[in-house]
């Protein structure tokens, strides 16, 4: 199939930034997106020019390291997918496709389509982690956890900090991660030493890094590839609830 | 011409004798201790932040070192570990089926092809109890039964269930353990974490390892980290086949350059390729996606009795299907080790029975499972792995069955390191897969999680301090002439990279080469196929370095760059990978030599001439060490599976 893309093209930081058309033909339908750049940027760099930079790297969707606003959408039009999964069976020949960054305040543009998410590192810094330093542990069976809790604390568990929560956000909220780490460890009985302190720790990094607050509009969980629930953000607020004044 | 020099062989001085089960207590025991107000004085450099230097950076800061760590992605998160799906091996015996320490250990040496040390494995199978316990502490959100204790399932190569696991997606589970582990250090200071950084030199003073010279990849800037240890745990080297279900930006400079400026490079030719891949559906195709092999617990491996068949699978009646594992090795069946089953794969595929595009790939079928235990039981098992199938290639494997193929997926090969899992350059450890040391010829399935949390929650944190007992040494300056010559090293090979201009891409020569090594140095081997490929090899190599095309500058964010200096390295690393798989004339694990068969086409080892790990000096023409291996515990046996 032939298709044309628009692409983001931005030097640095400082530069402005605008959208540049390009042509990319004969490419398979079982391509994923990520190919389809790939074939793009092999031309471009036989034909003298400067490749597209964009960050990916397991390209089975569990790294979270890929990410881009595909034709305005976080991830692209498929549900539960990041970029690297998208294949281009889900376009038509003939197709134009927008392509951009994420754009948030917290997430500064580097280059093209490549932002700085450390942001998100700042978060889990804060509190996003039981103290458990090595050699300390007990027996793994000392403690039984209710099948329904583990469970539920895997589905959190599964976040892949790729950012399309914040990146869909009209308020560019990071609720939506930190909601998940929150629930994740929350839900474990290894995780309430640290429960209340967690929350409100994490929530004051969120805001010192620059993210917008949350308005409950639930487009994260509508792009989020790995379907974390909007119910762990109400979670959250009744976990910083309980935690007002505990800490 | 001979391709190699022989060298002296060489003895891992760091192990001790005696009764394996207190080896590892005794070595702790004779290591020197550092003191805590020490710690702090003493800096260690790790490079790489997936389970073994996650693990390590985490557990090092702890103790009380001062810990600079460098990954190459854009968080500490994203180490590859993170894609791992099935489990980690743990000798918990928590479903009272025999398991021990022991078989753990004797599964491991068995399923190395005989090819591993046995003080290092017996250690492996001690310290896998304690990374369960520090996993669960952290929060790692294991699978659990209904009375609230850990699931387990079994993997190939074992009759036992011991392998822990969350969902399809245990490496994410633990890595993001380790990585949160991380982050608590770095939040308290102990760790300076350097993402977006790649190591493109070591720095060796007065014989030891001092630092590395690493690259801004934002910014392009070089700097030079001088420290009084470093650690390696920068992964394995699949990606020289260019396909392979590594990360894209998996690659073996940090461990080339290593071995460059002196460390031995141990058992390269010991790939592994996984029999359970999607295959590859056109030219396009940038890297392979593996479905764990757990999914061999329930799915049935089949192809069509007649060559050529070219009907749908669900038309194609029971008897003219050939379940041909459960055939061959009526014992294990689907469950037999990684090599066996993919050279089964390889085999029917050879013989034109096999199914989907250019007929190379396999069934692996679901629907006895489903009929048995239902749909919903088959989607909490393996939901995730199925959604991806069905991402990637368009096709339901609740509906029809998946296609697999073999795939480059693990590299048991690696720097040589001694029990203290030290390097031949003092000062520098090597640790998880970039290591040589547990896996022998072939690794067994859950292993590579447990041995990557293994060296860097418990051997590594316990073996270091016996070097650095002796420091703090000597404080450098940037401008010491064995730093600023490293520094100049990095930066005139990127300009030299730069320079060339070329008309042809990295990404090309990069395939070339790949294709080259899955063709003469993949699933099978031969003298003749790997002579070829090292005369291919030296030619892409030259007219790579007179070909290639790097577009842009050093001194800004240049993708291409990073990969131009990885592929030259990926070059020399294959070239000694032939040299190995040629010199190793018989077959063992991974490494199956077209010459040493069976009658019926099993491997066959010659324990008389290559019971021995080769360890690898670098030269224009690369020196043979050998370490022989001792088989005390387990003897050495023929592998049946069957």
């Amino acid at each position: 199939m032939d298709i044309q893309v628009r692409v983001w093209r931005q030097q640095g930081p400082a530069d402005q930034g605008r959208m540049v058309s390009y042509d990319v033909k004969d490419i398979s339908p079982d391509a994923s997106f990520l190919e389809m750049l790939d074939v793009l940027n092999e031309k471009l760099i036989l034909d003298g020019d400067e490749p597209v930079a964009f960050d990916h790297d397991c390209r089975e969707g569990i790294c979270g390291m890929c990410g881009m606003m595909i034709n305005g959408v976080a991830h692209g039009p498929e549900r539960a997918t990041t970029t690297c999964q998208l294949h281009m069976r889900h376009f038509k020949d003939g197709d134009t496709i927008d392509v951009e960054p994420w754009r948030a305040a917290a997430f500064p543009v580097i280059k093209d389509l490549v932002v700085d998410r450390s942001a998100f590192d700042t978060i889990i810094q804060a509190g996003g982690y039981i103290t458990a330093p090595t050699g300390t542990a007990p027996d793994a069976h000392a403690t039984p956890v209710p099948k329904l809790d583990a469970d539920a604390a895997f589905e959190a568990a599964t976040c892949i900090g790729c950012g399309a929560c914040v990146a869909a956000c009209p308020n560019g909220s990071s609720m939506l991660f930190t909601a998940a780490k929150v629930a994740h460890l929350g839900l474990l009985p290894q995780g309430q030493p640290e429960r209340a302190s967690r929350v409100v720790d994490m929530l004051e990094a969120q805001d010192e890094a620059g993210f917008g607050g949350c308005t409950n509009m639930g487009e994260c969980t509508t792009v989020c590839p790995k379907g974390i629930p909007l119910t762990l953000i109400g979670r959250l607020n009744n976990d910083y609830r309980k935690s007002m004044g505990k800490r | 011409m001979s391709f190699w020099n022989d060298g002296a062989d060489i003895a891992d001085q760091a192990a001790p004798d005696g009764p394996i089960e207190t080896r590892w207590e005794r070595r702790q025991f004779s290591a020197k201790l550092v003191n805590p107000a020490n710690r702090r004085k003493l800096t260690v450099i790790v490079i790489g932040t997936g389970l073994a230097g996650g693990s390590a950076a985490a557990t090092l800061a702890e103790a009380g070192y001062k810990v600079r760590s460098y990954c190459y992605q854009d968080s500490p998160r994203r180490a590859h570990s993170i894609a791992a799906q099935g489990g980690i091996n743990a000798a918990k015996n928590y479903r009272n089926d025999g398991d021990s320490v022991y078989r753990l250990f004797y599964d491991t040496v068995k399923g190395g092809d005989f090819r591993a040390r046995e003080s290092n494995v017996y250690r492996l199978a001690q310290v896998s109890v304690n990374i369960i316990d520090q996993c669960v502490a952290q929060g790692v959100p294991f699978a659990r039964e209904y009375g609230g204790l850990l699931d387990n399932r079994s993997f190939g190569g074992t009759q036992v269930s011991r392998t822990f696991y969350a969902r399809g997606q245990t490496g994410q589970q633990l890595l993001l353990g380790a990585y949160q582990a991380l982050e608590r250090q770095i939040g308290l200071g102990n760790v300076e974490m350097n993402a977006r950084h790649e190591m493109l030199e070591l720095i060796v003073v007065d014989g030891k390892a001092r630092g590395v010279v690493v690259r801004d990849l934002v910014t392009g800037e070089i700097t030079t980290d001088l420290a009084d240890a470093v650690v390696l745990a920068s992964g394995g080297y699949g990606n020289v086949f260019f396909l392979s279900t590594n990360a894209k930006g998996c690659n073996v400079t940090a461990g080339w350059r290593a071995h460059r400026k002196g460390a031995l490079f141990a058992n390269p030719c010991y790939t592994q390729i996984h029999p359970t891949c999607i295959p590859e559906s056109g030219t396009h195709q940038s890297k392979l996606t593996l479905m764990s092999e757990s999914l061999r617990n329930d799915g049935r491996v089949w192809v069509p009795l007649a060559r050529g068949d070219s009907r749908k699978p669900g038309d194609i009646p029971e008897d003219e299907r050939d379940y041909y594992l459960e055939r061959i090795y009526p014992s294990f069946g689907n469950l037999v080790p990684r090599d066996i089953a993919s050279r089964a794969a390889k085999n029917v595929c050879d013989e034109g029975r096999g199914v989907g595009p250019g007929g190379l790939g396999v069934y692996l079928d679901f629907a006895d499972a489903i009929a048995r235990l239902g749909r919903h039981a088959v989607e909490e098992k393996y939901g995730n792995l199925f959604e991806m199938y069905q991402r990637i290639t368009g096709e339901d494997p609740y509906v029809v069955p998946m296609r697999i193929y073999p795939a480059v997926h693990y590299t048991m090969g690696g720097l040589w390191v001694d029990y203290d899992l030290q390097s031949t350059i003092p000062g520098l450890f090597v640790i998880g897969e970039a290591n040589f040391s547990d896996h022998g010829a072939n690794r067994l399935g859950a292993s590579a999680l447990m041995q990557g949390l293994a060296d860097g929650y418990f051997v590594l944190p316990n073996t270091i301090n016996n070097y650095l007992a002796a420091g703090p040494f000597e404080k450098l300056s940037a401008d010491h002439p064995d730093v600023v010559a490293a520094r100049t090293q990095v930066e005139d090979r990127l300009a030299k990279l730069l320079a060339v201009d070329g008309d042809r891409t990295v990404d090309s020569f990069h395939r070339e080469l790949g294709h080259l090594m899955w063709e003469y140095c993949g699933m099978e081997r031969t003298e003749e196929g790997l002579t070829k490929a090292i005369g291919l090899i030296r030619g892409l190599r030259e007219e790579f370095w007179a070909r290639v095309k790097v577009p842009g500058t050093g001194e800004q964010l240049n993708q291409n760059l990073e990969k131009a200096g990885r592929v030259a390295d990926f070059f020399e690393l294959a070239e000694l990978m032939c040299i190995d798989a040629l010199h190793r004339a018989e077959s063992a694990g991974g490494h199956f030599r077209g010459e040493s068969q069976t009658p019926d086409g099993e491997a066959l080892r010659h324990d008389d001439q290559f019971s021995y790990v080769a360890a690898w000096e670098y030269g224009d023409t690369p020196t043979l060490h050998k370490e022989q291996l001792d088989f005390e515990y387990v003897h050495p046996s023929t592998r049946s599976y069957k």
